[in-house]
């Protein structure tokens, strides 16, 4: 299939960048999207033109280093499926496609459709583990987890950190990627003994990266590639009105 | 070469026990932060190494390529991994976990560090678990677990399809812990270009920043590489983009031996190749043969019928298909290991009895007898997000047709020479996880890479770095700086290196030298090898290699984010490594695991190993650009195993 891009282009974080058309042809509709940058690119290199700088790395949907914005949407028009992972077979011969990074104050742009996703780091940085030394903690069994919570936190945990959840978010808001990581743990009873300080700490590590704050709008949830859900968000909200409280009389643990 | 194993004396069980309890050396705790230790790579090996040394008190520094650590190539993994818990009651044991190991790396591997890798399998998951992974569990609380091939135990832990993610997740939870308390510092989006030696210890790297060209120089007390497999040197593989032998054969220019570097693994399901705009291979997770037969038509005459789409496989009766694996190895069936597998699969398209459309290059993976028995929900539970991948990739549902699948490659045995402190025959390079060579022999089981990863970063690096430091001795710790010898050398060589790639200025693009480099590799040094074909192979790389030199094209500048100069440099090296894989393969004049020289086959076909003249690990040294590598052999001595011809029948 033959395809009209309009690619964000843009040399570095300190210049603007801006659109720029090219004309794609002989696309085959069981290549994926990134493959079909690829073959941009291949053919840019070949006119002697800079290819298109993205991120991709595993290109098999869980590694969460590719993040495109395809016709406005996070990781284009499929329901749960990142762009390594989106072929163009849902595409028609004659298509103009819109290709941009992810748009979001604390995501500065790095490179064309490169973006800076440190914050996302630093947010775990602060509070998204549980304290365990390496060494000989008690036999994995005799903690007994029930199936049921041992699931929840699965589905909160199958997470890839890839923040098209910020890049849907009008607001600009990490909530959806700091609950799911928030609540895994604190859904664990291993995650039981710093819940407190988890839910304090990666709030406010999230507040002072510059994310914006969560208005119900809900697109985080429609675009998430792994189906992470909001109510991970009120579980959040939950766990760290409870912290703030108890942090209050000098009972946060 | 010095290629002492050093392994330790003593019964094989008590081996690992004795070594850390009282060879290993210590270091203080107040002492460890005068020791500066480089980890290159944050997956499962580098990421928990780097936790856990920080955790001891030493200062780390972590370098990966990607934009943040928690994207290394281990997060790939699918299925599971191995522990010898015995949590289903069906015979497992540490010694049987090591055997099987041993085993299905067709005697290839060294005793003592497989035994070692199953004595510690049941500390990661209790430490895992610690951590928050959120394992599968059964209804009472416990851990479930699946069956894996090779294996005639459940012994495989599991969390969804996604094993790999949520261990790794883990680790680099307690990596970002260490980071956040300042005990490491993380260096992302840094790629490794060479490895600086003083007095001959390793005691730095140089490293180019991706974001702004920086070639940038850091001392240390010495090197840690978890830097992972060598995959893409076939171009296409299930390895992520960015995977790549450049720190590791930086190791190896600098006089680190390399390994057993024509074991590869081919992993036999797939989803088969289709069309040259292909940039990657994407795998369906071993799980799958649980409950998945494999099959092809018993006619070559149904089969062309099938790729054409004349003939819906479902119609196909019975008694007209070929189980091939249920025929040929009855005991294991469908769950035999991955080379064998691999093997039956090409051996059937070269019958004519293929289906894929098109190439042909393809065999069934079919549900429909589990669906039928457990019914679709059960499947679902099992397998819905791997269904779920399938469907995304080929448009197909697997829930009504059978898959194909077809092998591809997968994973590398080989790697950077160790012994059995996991350091190099350089002192100061420790390497760990798929980047060295010593666990699997010739070939992997399943759910057995996320187990060594983490056993060498968790629980044998840590207390074999410290060994190194300790006998170093504390007036060394921290003496060596980023402007000893040996460091400028190393960082012009870099320099250089960079200016006449992007100097070139050819026609040809570095991804479609790479494709071609791709193809030399699979035709001579894929699933089936022979001698013309790798004589032929050794001819055709070096030529390939000097035209690159020619005629590549790398646009951009040095200082800026340069993605096709980071793919020339990577490619550059692959077209070194593979040639030393070719004369690998072609050295090992025999069969073994994933190494399949078609004139050491038996009657139905099987590998036929030579144990008299091959049961040794060959190590590689560099001579030099344009001479060729000396060979040393490290012989394998088994104190507890004896030799047998594998059977999975």
């Amino acid at each position: 299939m033959d395809l009209h891009l309009r690619v964000w282009r843009q040399k570095n974080s300190e210049t603007s960048g801006k659109f720029v058309n090219y004309e794609l042809k002989g696309v085959s509709e069981d290549s994926s999207f990134l493959e079909m940058l690829d073959i941009l690119n291949e053919q840019l290199v070949e006119k002697g033109e800079e290819p298109v700088a993205f991120d991709h790395d595993c290109r098999e949907g869980i590694c969460g280093m590719c993040s495109l914005v395809i016709n406005g949407m996070a990781h284009g028009p499929e329901r749960a499926t990142t762009v390594c992972q989106l072929h163009m077979r849902h595409y028609s011969d004659g298509d103009t496609i819109t290709i941009e990074p992810w748009r979001a104050k604390a995501f500065p742009v790095v490179k064309d459709l490169i973006v800076d996703r440190g914050a996302f780091d630093r947010i775990i940085q602060a509070g998204g583990f549980i304290t365990a030394r390496t060494g000989s903690p008690q036999d994995a069994n005799e903690l007994l987890i029930p199936k049921p919570i041992a699931d929840k936190a699965m589905d909160a945990a199958a997470c890839i950190g890839c923040g098209a959840c910020v890049a849907a978010c009008p607001n600009g808001a990490a909530m959806l990627f700091t609950s799911a990581k928030c609540s895994q743990l604190n859904l664990l009873p291993q995650g039981q003994p710093e819940k407190d300080r988890r839910s304090l700490a990666m709030v406010a590590a999230m507040d002072s990266e510059g994310f914006g704050n969560c208005t119900n709008y809900g697109e985080c949830q429609a675009v998430c590639p792994k189906e992470i859900t909001l109510d991970f968000i009120a579980k959040m909200n939950r766990d760290y009105a409870g912290a703030r409280i108890r942090h209050f009389f000098g009972k946060a643990i | 070469m010095n290629l002492d194993s050093k392994i330790p004396e003593g019964p094989l069980s008590e081996k690992w026990t004795n070594h850390k309890g009282h060879n290993l050396k210590l270091v203080n705790p107040a002492n460890r932060r005068k020791y500066h230790v480089i980890v290159v790579g944050s997956g499962l090996a580098g990421g928990a190494a780097a936790a856990s040394l920080g955790e001891q008190g030493y200062q780390v520094s972590c370098f990966c390529y990607q934009d943040s650590p928690r994207r290394a190539h281990s997060i790939a993994a699918q299925g599971g991994i191995n522990a010898a818990k015995n949590y289903q009651n069906d015979g497992d044991s540490v010694y049987r976990l090591f055997y099987d190991t041993i085993k299905g790396g067709d005697y290839r591997a060294r005793e003592a560090n497989v035994y070692r890798l199953a004595e510690v399998s049941n500390n990661i998951i209790d430490q895992m678990v610690a951590q928050g992974v959120p394992f599968a569990r059964e209804y009472g609380g416990m851990l479930d677990n699946r069956s894996f091939g090779g294996a005639q135990v459940s012994r495989t832990f599991y969390a969804r399809g996604q094993t790999g993610q949520q261990l790794l997740l883990g680790a680099y939870q307690q990596l970002s812990r260490q980071i956040g308390l300042g005990q490491v510092k993380m260096y992302n989006r840094h790629e490794m270009l060479d490895l600086v030696l003083v007095d001959g210890h390793a005691k730095g790297i140089i490293t180019r920043n991706m974001v702004n060209g920086k070639i940038e120089r850091w001392a240390a007390d010495c090197v840690v590489l978890c830097t992972g497999g060598y995959g893409n040197t076939f171009f296409l593989s299930t390895n992520a983009q960015g995977c790549n032998v450049t720190a590791a054969f930086r190791a190896y220019k600098r006089g680190a031996g390399f390994a057993n570097p024509c074991y590869t693994q081919i992993h036999p399901t797939c989803i088969p190749v289709h069309g040259d705009q292909q940039s990657k291979l994407t795998l369906m997770s071993e799980s799958l043969r649980n409950d998945g037969r494999i099959w092809v038509p018993k006619s070559k005459e149904a089969a062309e019928k099938v790729r054409k789409g004349e003939l819906d496989p479902g119609a196909i009766p019975e008694e007209e298909r070929d189980y091939y694996l249920e025929r040929k190895y009855p005991s294991f069936g469908n769950l035999a290991p991955r080379d064998i597998s691999s093997r039956s699969a090409k051996e059937a398209c070269d019958d004519g009895r293929g289906i894929a459309p098109g190439s042909g290059l393809g065999v069934f993976l079919d549900f429909r007898d589990a669906i039928n028995r457990l019914g679709e929900n059960v499947i679902a539970e099992r397998y819905g997000n791997l269904f779920e991948m399938y469907n995304r990739i080929t448009a197909a549902n697997p829930y009504k047709t059978p898959m194909m699948i077809y092998p591809a490659v997968h994973y590398t045995m080989g790697g950077l020479w160790v012994d059995y402190n996991l350091e190099s025959n350089i002192p100061g390079l420790f390497v760990g996880g798929e980047a060295n060579f010593s666990d699997h022999g010739a070939n992997r089981l399943g759910a057995s890479a996320l187990m060594q990863g983490l056993a060498d970063g968790y629980f044998v690096l840590p207390y074999t770095v410290g060994d190194y430091l300790g006998r170093c001795g504390i007036h060394s710790a921290g003496k060596t700086k980023s402007d000893a010898p040996g460091f400028s050398e190393a960082e012009q060589a870099v320099k250089d290196r960079i200016t006449r790639l992007l100097n070139i200025k050819g026609k040809e693009s570095p991804r479609s030298f790479h494709q071609r480099l791709g193809h030399i590799m699979w035709q001579y040094c894929g699933m089936a090898r022979d001698k013309a074909g790798l004589e032929k192979a050794i001819e055709l790389i070096p030529e390939l290699r000097k035209e690159f030199w020619e005629n590549v094209k790398v646009l951009g500048e040095e200082a800026e984010l340069n993605q096709e100069l980071e793919r020339a440099g990577r490619v550059a090296d692959f077209l070194e490594f593979g040639e030393l894989m070719c004369r690998d393969a072609l050295m090992r004049d025999e069969s073994c695991g994933g190494h399949f020289r078609t004139e050491h086959q038996s009657a139905e076909g099987e590998a036929v190993r030579d144990d008299d003249n091959f049961a040794f690990v060959g190590v590689w040294e560099n001579q030099g650009d344009d001479k060729p590598p000396v060979l040393h052999k490290e012989q394998l001595v088994y104190e507890e195993v004896k030799f047998t011809t594998r059977s999975y029948k």
